[in-house]
This record gives structure tokens, C-alpha cells and sequence, in this order.
């Protein structure tokens, strides 16, 4: 709509889904792709409902969707983080045909999916197991409606398995393999291991400089968020 | 195309220059110019409405959706003559400067009255935090809003 | 005939230093209240503006035609459209209504269409082929001084300029282009009367002003053009230059019809003047115990393509280059310079902000070099009723309790930290970035000074009518609320010197009432309150006098405990009294800037608690306090809704506000990437009033409007070097800036 309300475009055929039940449904680790920010915020997994409540304003989480998110695939989107983190997929359904896609090959580039043009996206599928620790962080410069300059999630499961997504430092999410192997297989991290696995962070990301914020801001931020979601996740 | 859905209680039908929003509707057919649009993408809350029992910005809302539901608008809160406990905690705390935030606020507030009878402070500022106001501060509207959560009825 | 009637409590509600309601809150908090936006006319067109893609080009072609081709155009009107003075302008007419030959600013308007709806406007609009040859455009100011783009130069010396102190510190400062944002963009309705004339009901901070230019421009006579003020939401400064006006008008006698305009927000982000961004070089020398022997500072002021206010905004920023400070050697060099940048003008503040942020950044650090407490420092220095001016040498002979603020300021309780705080009271806030070991606190202080009303010998008066009718007492006037509380305090006023309840204000337009002068300077308290309590207070003395009585209330005229002229009675004839009022004469400066230069001063200091996340450089600003010098609150509610409202904008300027620029093209216009600060954001604020009679406005008041923007900016980056040790040279403070 802000496209619509922009000028921007003006199309002639819309097919509102605000209404569609079944995109609605969240059964277990199957979120529908109409399931609201405000849903999230209340019901989701931590990392996500944390993430959730930063998106927008109460306004814009009563209206917009985890599917919308998804079909946007702003590099900055708040929930793409724990779905890269988690490992999520993403179900596309067609007139013909179901397919479903892990979140890496569904983002392809800035504001570009594998979405086909006769598709749409039905509903996030988490595995059934999440992660114990599970930590969000999103850095903004004002505290309210902000547009991530850096965000993330960490996860810390069994055996100290540990993954790191982030956002906004890419044209896609990403994750900090590096840093994840590195700790992962640290044991119990000392502080020098965390020195280490922030460095490798900010080795990972590739951020720009843009009129909200500049590479070496996002790339210093990215290196700090991450370890200190990581400390949490050790807490 | 004709939308018909209720606003404030009322059955209306309305036509609708697709692809509006329900922001244009409600000012340009239906004559309830309350809702302000100051920023065109739902950064500022001044075109909050409750759809449905939601709050959210009718700028954002495309008109053609609204087949079948129910809005409230600023104008809808109150009869005639009267005022909404939420807009007489306003008037009294001196909480409207230009007016251009306020009917969006009063929407934010009676959403969150709506809720909760008895919100914290933090509860009120998280609930208002998509309204924007560039006069008053939020002061008065804080104060205003903070009496009505521990001395008024609501 | 007399009549004893049993004398009832007769004392108006709602009088000074109350805070009665305002009369237009129910409106407003019902949405009935009618905006400018809201305006609707019969048979009513929508128009559109074509503008520059370019921060400067050539123009080498306008082909309308395909614009006109659409169905429901009606006019697509060009430069050459233009009837009468092909430019406009505040100060200087140098800004083309239409541009012709040449764009020289990003967005600067090339043609304007109207058409039967408002989005066959924007298609047409962007439909009209405009041929540019794109030129380099200037936006380097000190390419543009060494090129002698200048709009002013200003050159202050006062005192012995071979005064040197035994301390010296200096420093280089930069302040960002803030924009007013108000709510309301710019919106506006024209009617053609059929009879050559238009009257034109438009935002604006001041009606007179845009009727004169719209006569100008259309080649009108005076009595053809009225402008009516209208429902406004917020100026800031943004709604003083003209912007549609001229535009609507010539569309609405092109065409016949009414015609409407109303800008999106990225259009009114381009198409108002914005504060100017500056950068500013000073020296202080002190002696050995802190007093100022000598200040010299160098100002550079962007006021992009055109004059606006650029003038009279320089003057400010080179007037208050001290502060309020005493100081008997002084050197102030300013320029305001001409680029192709986006026009700037007036902002709350008007270039007294630019300076305070250096200026108070100064006092720091050479309290510092003293290892002084930077409040003693202050004291030590404060500028008191009495003294001269440091830069004009004008006496100041109005109170001005600078010491007093500062003892006030300091005497106010700090806040208690916060044991296991909410994360919206972390910086961070709900990204959840910072746990309170990540926190330090800080603590700055700020003062800073302005002046109230115009200056420099501007004839600076406001016209007020008050007359009866059969429902009580009416004033009129041009002035423009734009949700200051003008209208509230207006009515307060009357009620005191009239002795009556029942009093409104009528907005009435340029063809009624002479001009009450610009909603902006902090004087309209002061001008149109003061030409109110004169007209008022000269009506009841005639009222009185006439019908032979010692009391006016709502029930009529008393003698004593009798009633010897109802109020029907009274009506029965005609009884209006008209006055401009005023303010003491200012004075042009003379060759070194000195001279009677200001109408009034206030002054107001500021203490920030700014916790900071030194690491990743996020700050959240917990609690401002501020003690205010106002001469006499009117209406204390009002006084401190002015206070939080501009207390933000400055915290707004210190951490979050700027408009981005890339060879003169504005990055960033949308309120997703200028940002405002939110309910989160903002500070708890405490205030304290400073009232001391002597000042000429009604009653001894002082306009509020702009102290608490000046100062608040300067203390909000004092506490966050308190907490992070960074230097912090420039404002709006980034993330980077702290963390990196």
C-alpha cells in the first residue's frame, strides 16, 4: 500500500489475503503466512516474538504478517534473522503445485525471492525442535518504527551447537558460518574464544554504506550484537 | 467499485477509486475527515482506525478490503456532545497543541484502554509508540493518559 | 432605568496565569476540527507540481501539451504563466514562482496542473516534458563564500580586539539540517470570486505576508487578494515562506474554479525551507579564573538557492555567537552563502540553535582547561539585566535571570537510577541491545539566549480588534495559531482587562485586520497579546466611562451594586477599539554590528541524563531538566507544552534529525528515514518558570516558543561526551560517532 499510496504503482487486479483462513492457521512449527506480527509477538518461539516487537508500531503488527515480510525480503527484516538462525523453510503453493524451500534459497537478493510469479507463500515452516537459548537483538536509532541497522539472532543448543543470523548486513540474511563452527566447537567459550568468534562475525558480514548507517558502523555493530546475544545464550 | 461495510455503528456503502486506501474512503466519500494522512505509510498513526477490533493505519488498509467490516473512527467514540473518557483526560491535561496527532492518539489510547483498564506507564508509552506528535512532547499526552490508568473509569 | 440585582460572583474563569482549556480542544480531539486538508469547495479542481529532478540545470524546453491531453485537466500552467512579478521571496523576491531559465535546487517547481481529481493531477504532472541540461551543482559552502555566492556578510567587533587571555581553547562545530516536520504538510484552497480576485485560505505563520506576495505575483491589486487563516497542523518555521500559495492562486483565476492542493509528505520535505546547517570556528581566551576576555567566532550558514530568511537567520547566529555571556572583546565574521542546495529559512530557534551547540560546547571545554565545575564557570560569566550585549553592545533592559537559572538548574533534583530497568529505558530500547552493564550515565548542561520578536529595526507590530456582540466580547485578528495556545491565551487576556467570560477569537483575514505580524520569533504572546490588552483594556475604559460605571462583567456595567446597563443594553450600539501595538524600536547595525538590535531577550539553561551505550553508541535520553525565563506565564499549561515540544525537536536535532544530502538532492524525505523521536524517545521533563515582571510584552510576559529548542541540543551531547569521552564535535550525534 505505501507503494500504492506513493504513486508508485497502480495495479489493476488485488487479491487481498487479509481474509484467507487457512493462511491464518499456525499448528505447532507451521506458521501460516497470514499469521500476524501481533500473534507472533504473543505466541511465537522468544527470539521471535522479541523480534516481533520491534517491527513498525503497534499499528503495523496488528495488520502485517510474517508472509508479508517474507514476500518483501527487505535485507533489514526483523524476522528473517531467526528463520535463517532456525534453519526455516518457506511453503510456496500454485494453482498446481506445493513446493517448499529452505530460507536460503528462498531469499535471493535484495527485495528478491524464488517466489515465481504465479505463487504465493503459504507458511513458514520451523522445525519441530527449536533451540533452547535463543536470543534477538536489533540495533536502531530510535526506539520505536526503525529500520534494522543491524540485527540478529543466536542460538545455542545442544551439545553448545550454535548458530548466528543476521540481517541487514547483506543483501540477504546470512549466517556467520565461520563464527558458528569456530564456537560450536570451542566447549565452553572463554572470554578470548568470544573475542574471536565477534572478530570472525565482523570478517562475515558484508554491509554498505548507505544513507542510514555505513559499512564499518554495521560491520563494528554486527561483531558486538552477535557476542552479546552469544554471552545470553551462555547465561 | 462499491464497498459496503459499517463505519462507527452506521452501514455505509462506498465507492471506491481502486486502488485507494480506506485512509481516502473515509475522508474523500464518506465525509469523516478525523483521520489525518500526514505520511502516506503508516509512520505516523495519524490515520489510525480500529478495524475489525484492531488498531491500525488506514492509509495501509486498501478500501476494497474492508468488504464486510466494522471500523471506528475518532468520529465514532463519542456522541454528540460528549466526549470520550480518554479525550476529557486529553483536554484536561492540556494534551493537544495543532490537533493533527490527535485523533490518532485518542485511537492508540482507547485500543489500549480497550485492553488493559489499568496500564503501566511503559504499557502506555509501547502502545502509543506509532504515534507520532511534534508539538506537545508527549508530556500532557503521557500525564493524561497515566491518570485516566489509575484514577478514572473508563 | 436601574435595577438592584443581588451582585453574583463575577470574576471571569479562565483569566491570566490560569490554563483554562483550550477552545479548540473538542474539535480537534473529536476530528471536527478543519484543517487546511479538510477544505472543500463545489466544482472544486486538484492541483499537482512538477518538479526539478535536478540540483541545477539549464531549462532547455517545457512541452505541456501531453499533460493537457489528459481527460480531466484543465490547466497546465508554466513560468511564463506567471502574470505579474515572476518572483517571490521574505526578505528578498529572488525565488521564481515558476522557475524558467534554470532550476538551481533539487525539487524547485517548473509547472503546476490542475485537473478533476487529485491523482489525474499527479499523472498528468508526471507527464509534462521538461527538457534539462543537468550543471554541477555548487554545494560546497566554502566554494560558494570563495565565489562570493552570498546572500549576507555580517562582521561584529566590539571592545579592544587585542584583548588576549592566558587560556585558550578552540574548536570547530557542525550542526546538520534539521526539517520542522509539522504533522500538517502544506495544503491550501483557492477560490476565484468571479471578479478577478482569489481568496486563498492556505497553512501559513503569516497571512499578510503571503497576500502581499500573491498581489505581486498575479499582478493583482491589494483589495483583489484576501488570505484567511486556516486549521494548521504545526509550522516550526516551515509555514512562514511562501510554498502554494502563488501556485493556487493562478491556477484558481486560470482556470475559474476553486482549486486544492495538499502536499504528500516527500513533497513537503522538498518544497519547504529547512534549518540551516552550519559550521561554525571559535576561539575563547579566559583569564586564569574563568572570566571571558575574548570571543571570536567564524559562522557559515547553507542557505541553499534562495534568500528565504537566510539574512536575518545569519544575523541571529553571528548576534548570539556569545551567548549569554559576558565578554568585552568580541570578533564575530559570518556569511551566509548561496548554494544549490535546498532552500533554508526559519526554524524554531533561527540560528541561535547553530550557535549555542558551539558556543556551549566551548564553555565546556575551557571549563575543563580550568578544571572549573562548567555551571561555576557559567555563573561566573552570566549575562544579567544591565549588562551589554557581548556582541551588540545594546544594554539589555529587560529582566534576564541567567544566574538564576543556573542556580535553579543546578539546585533540581537528579533522578534516581533505575535498579533493574525496563529495556525501554535502556538505549536500545526493545532491539534489546544493552543489558545496564553496557550503560554509562551522563550528565550536560546548556544554556542559551534569543531574542523574542523581530530585530535590526524591522517595524515589527501586531493589529488586534476587540469589539461586542450580544454573546460577549470577540477579538480579532490575523494571527496564526498553529498550536501554540495562541488562541487560549488571547482569550485570557481579554477576559482580565475586559472583567468578562464570554470571549472568542475570531480569525479574520487580510482584508478585515491589518497584519498581526509573523507566528514565529516567540512573539506573538508578546504582540498580539499586547495589542489585545490594549485594545481591551481602552474598550472598558470607554464602556465605563460612557455609560457612567465602575465595573464591567458579563452581566452588563455596574456602579457600585448596581446594574445600571445590562449587557443588552450595552450591544445596542457599536463598541470595537483597534490597536497595533508595537514593540520598543530596534535599531539597523552599524558598520561593526553594533547598535539597539533586539526587541527582548529570554533565556533558559538545560541539564541532560543521558545514559549511553558507549559500545555501540545508542543513547537513550532519560530526563531534561530546564529552568525557563518567561517573564510572567500567562498560561502555565501552554508555557509547558511549549517547553516538552521544544525540548524534543532539540533532542530530536542532538540525536536523530538530519536531512542527508548527496549533490544536493535530498536522500532521505520520508518519515521512514527522518526520524522523529517517538513516544520512546523522549525524555522525562521536568520545568521550572523563571518569572520576573519588566518585560513590555502583556503583563510582563515573554514568548516560550524557542529557548527550550536553543539549549536542549547542547546538553543532550554535553552528558553523551560526559559518558563516552568522544569529542562529539557535530550534531545530530550518529552511532558512529560514539562507538567508532
Amino acid at each position: 500500500m505505501v507503494e500504492v499510496n506513493f504513486g508508485h504503482i497502480q495495479p489493476e487486479t488485488v487479491a487481498g489475503l487479509r481474509r484467507v483462513d487457512e493462511l491464518k492457521e499456525w499448528e505447532g512449527s507451521r506458521i501460516g503466512a497470514g499469521v500476524t506480527w501481533r500473534r507472533i509477538e504473543s505466541d511465537g518461539p522468544k527470539a521471535l516474538a522479541e523480534a516481533a516487537r520491534t517491527v513498525g508500531s503497534p499499528q503495523i503488527r496488528n495488520a502485517g504478517t510474517i508472509g508479508g515480510n517474507l514476500g518483501t525480503a527487505s535485507p533489514a527484516g526483523d524476522g528473517h534473522p531467526f528463520l535463517a538462525a532456525v534453519d526455516a523453510s518457506i511453503e510456496l503453493v500454485s494453482l498446481n503445485s506445493t513446493r517448499t524451500l529452505d530460507w536460503s534459497e528462498f531469499f535471493v537478493g535484495v527485495k528478491k525471492t524464488a517466489r515465481r510469479g504465479d505463487e504465493l507463500i503459504a507458511a513458514v515452516q520451523l522445525p519441530e525442535q527449536l533451540p533452547e537459548r535463543q536470543e534477538f537483538g536489533k540495533i536502531g536509532i530510535r526506539n520505536a518504527m526503525v529500520i534494522a541497522t543491524v540485527n540478529c539472532v543466536v542460538t545455542r543448543g545442544d551439545h553448545g551447537r550454535t548458530t548466528v543470523a543476521l540481517g541487514s548486513v547483506a543483501p540477504t540474511p546470512i549466517r556467520a558460518r565461520a563464527a558458528e563452527a569456530m564456537i560450536s566447537a570451542a566447549g565452553m567459550p572463554t572470554e578470548a574464544d568470544l573475542d574471536e568468534f565477534q572478530r570472525l562475525v565482523m570478517e562475515e558480514v558484508r554491509p554498505i554504506t548507505d544513507h542510514r548507517s555505513t559499512e564499518e558502523y554495521r560491520r563494528h555493530g554486527a561483531g558486538i550484537l552477535a557476542r552479546r546475544l552469544l554471552e545470553r545464550c551462555l547465561r | 467499485m462499491i464497498v459496503a461495510f459499517t463505519v462507527n455503528g452506521e452501514a455505509v456503502t462506498a465507492r471506491v477509486a481502486h486502488p485507494g486506501s480506506l485512509l481516502d474512503v473515509l475522508r474523500d466519500e464518506l465525509s469523516l475527515p478525523g483521520s489525518k494522512n500526514a505520511c502516506e505509510q503508516g509512520e505516523c498513526g495519524s490515520c489510525s482506525v480500529i478495524l475489525d477490533g484492531l488498531l491500525v493505519c488506514s492509509c495501509l488498509v486498501m478500501a476494497a478490503d474492508v468488504e464486510g467490516s466494522s471500523v471506528t473512527t475518532v468520529e465514532g467514540v463519542a456522541a454528540d456532545g460528549e466526549l470520550h473518557p480518554v479525550q476529557e483526560a486529553m483536554q484536561r491535561a492540556g494534551a493537544v497543541q495543532c490537533g493533527f496527532c490527535t485523533p490518532g492518539i485518542v485511537m492508540a489510547a482507547i485500543d489500549l484502554f480497550a485492553g488493559s483498564s489499568s496500564p503501566s506507564s511503559i504499557e502506555i508509552k509501547e502502545a502509543l509508540a506509532g504515534n507520532i506528535c511534534r508539538c506537545t512532547g508527549y508530556g500532557a499526552i503521557v500525564r493524561a493518559l497515566e491518570g485516566l490508568a489509575t484514577g478514572g473509569e473508563q | 432605568m436601574t435595577t438592584r440585582i443581588e451582585r453574583r460572583v463575577t470574576s471571569p474563569d479562565g483569566v491570566i496565569g490560569q490554563s483554562p482549556a483550550r477552545p479548540d480542544a473538542v474539535p480537534k480531539l473529536r476530528g471536527e476540527f478543519e484543517y487546511a486538508q479538510d477544505l472543500t469547495a463545489d466544482g472544486m479542481l486538484w492541483a499537482a507540481t512538477v518538479r526539478s529532478p535536478h540540483a541545477r540545470a539549464r531549462i532547455v524546453s517545457v512541452d505541456v501539451a501531453p499533460a493537457l491531453a489528459v481527460g480531466g485537466v484543465h490547466a497546465c500552467l508554466t513560468a511564463d504563466d506567471v502574470p505579474g512579478r515572476s518572483v517571490f521571496g521574505l526578505e528578498h523576491p529572488d525565488q521564481p514562482v515558476l522557475a524558467g531559465e534554470e532550476v538551481r535546487y533539487w525539487g524547485e517547481p517548473v509547472a503546476i496542473v490542475a485537473a478533476e481529481d487529485p491523482r489525474t493531477a499527479l499523472r498528468a504532472a508526471s507527464l509534462v516534458e521538461v527538457g534539462y541540461e543537468p550543471l554541477p551543482p555548487l554545494t560546497d559552502p566554502a566554494e560558494a563564500e570563495a565565489r562570493d555566492e552570498v546572500f549576507r556578510r555580517l562582521r561584529i567587533r566590539r571592545g579592544d580586539q587585542e584583548r588576549r587571555g592566558s587560556v585558550v581553547v578552540e574548536g570547530e562545530y557542525q550542526v546538520g539540517m534539521q526539517d520542522q516536520a509539522p504533522l500538517g504538510t502544506e495544503a491550501g484552497l483557492a477560490i476565484p470570486d468571479g471578479v478577478g480576485g482569489v481568496d486563498l485560505h492556505a497553512t501559513s505563520q503569516f497571512v499578510h505576508i503571503d497576500q502581499e506576495q500573491v498581489v505581486a505575483s498575479l499582478g493583482l491589486r491589494p483589495d483583489q487578494v484576501r488570505a484567511h487563516p486556516t486549521g494548521i497542523g504545526g509550522a516550526f518555521g516551515a509555514r512562514e515562506d511562501v510554498n502554494l500559495h502563488i501556485h493556487l492562486c493562478m491556477l484558481a483565476l486560470h482556470t475559474g474554479r476553486p482549486v486544492k492542493m495538499v502536499y504528500p509528505r516527500a513533497e513537503s520535505f522538498a518544497g519547504h525551507v529547512h534549518r540551516h546547517p552550519a559550521w561554525l570556528r571559535y576561539r575563547h581566551e579566559a583569564d586564569e579564573e574563568g572570566r571571558l576576555v575574548r570571543v571570536e567566532a567564524r559562522v557559515v550558514i547553507d542557505g541553499g538557492a534562495y534568500a528565504s530568511t537566510t539574512s536575518a537567520v545569519l544575523a541571529n547566529s553571528c548576534y548570539f555567537a556569545v551567548g549569554p555571556y559576558r565578554c568585552d572583546s568580541v570578533a564575530v565574521d559570518g556569511v551566509g552563502v548561496r548554494t544549490n542546495n535546498p532552500p533554508c529559512g526559519a526554524m524554531r530557534g533561527f540560528g541561535a540553535v547553530q550557535v549555542c551547540f558551539a558556543y556551549e560546547s566551548q564553555m565546556d571545554r575551557l571549563a575543563a582547561s580550568l578544571s572549573m565545575d562548567p555551571l561555576d564557570l557559567r555563573e561566573l560569566n552570566a549575562l544579567q539585566s544591565g549588562d551589554p550585549m557581548p556582541t551588540t553592545g545594546q544594554s539589555i533592559d529587560t529582566p534576564l535571570p541567567t544566574r538564576e537559572v543556573i542556580q535553579s538548574l543546578r539546585a533540581m533534583p537528579l533522578p534516581d537510577a533505575v535498579t533493574r530497568p525496563h529495556h525501554s529505558l535502556l538505549p536500545g530500547g526493545s532491539g534489546l541491545t544493552t543489558e545496564p552493564r553496557h550503560v554509562r550515565r551522563g550528565i550536560g548542561y546548556a544554556l542559551g539566549i534569543k531574542n523574542l520578536g523581530f530585530s535590526e529595526g524591522f517595524d515589527d507590530y501586531a493589529q488586534a480588534r476587540v469589539l461586542l456582540t450580544a454573546d460577549g466580547a470577540v477579538v480579532e485578528t490575523a494571527a496564526i495559531e498553529v498550536g501554540q495556545g495562541l488562541v487560549t491565551v488571547l482569550c485570557q487576556i481579554a477576559r482580565t482587562a475586559l472583567g468578562i467570560n464570554n470571549v472568542t477569537v475570531s480569525h479574520v483575514d487580510t482584508s478585515r485586520i491589518d497584519s498581526a505580524g509573523s507566528t514565529s520569533a516567540s512573539r506573538q504572546t508578546q504582540l498580539s497579546g499586547g495589542a489585545t490588552l490594549e485594545a481591551a483594556t481602552r474598550l472598558r475604559g470607554r464602556i465605563l466611562s460612557r455609560l457612567g460605571g465602575d465595573h464591567l462583567d458579563d452581566s452588563g456595567v455596574w456602579q457600585g451594586e448596581e446594574l445600571v446597563a445590562p449587557w443588552t443594553q450595552i450591544v445596542e450600539q457599536e463598541w470595537n477599539e483597534t490597536v497595533t501595538f508595537r514593540h520598543p524600536p530596534t535599531s539597523a547595525p552599524d558598520e561593526n554590528g553594533q547598535g539597539v538590535i533586539h526587541a527582548d531577550f529570554a533565556v533558559a539553561g538545560h541539564r541532560a541524563v543521558v545514559d549511553v551505550d558507549p559500545d555501540l553508541g545508542l543513547v537513550k535520553v532519560i530526563r531534561i531538566d530546564t529552568v525557563q525565563d518567561v517573564g510572567v506565564a500567562l498560561n502555565p499549561d501552554s508555557v509547558r507544552g511549549q517547553i516538552e515540544g521544544g525540548i524534543l525537536q532539540g533532542v530530536g536535532l542532538a540525536v536523530m534529525e538530519e536531512l542527508i544530502l548527496e549533490d544536493g538532492v535530498i536522500l532521505n524525505p520520508t518519515f521512514t528515514d527522518y526520524l522523529l523521536p517517538t513516544i520512546l524517545d523522549a525524555p522525562d521533563v521536568e520545568a521550572l518558570l523563571i518569572e520576573q515582571e519588566g518585560s513590555w510584552g502583556p503583563f510582563g510576559a515573554k514568548g516560550v516558543g524557542e529557548p527550550p529548542t536553543i539549549s536542549s541540543p547542547a546538553a543532550v551531547v554535553a552528558a553523551i561526551r560526559a559518558a563516552s569521552g568522544k569529542e562529539l564535535n557535530r550534531i545530530p550525534v550518529r552511532p558512529q560517532d560514539i562507538a567508532l
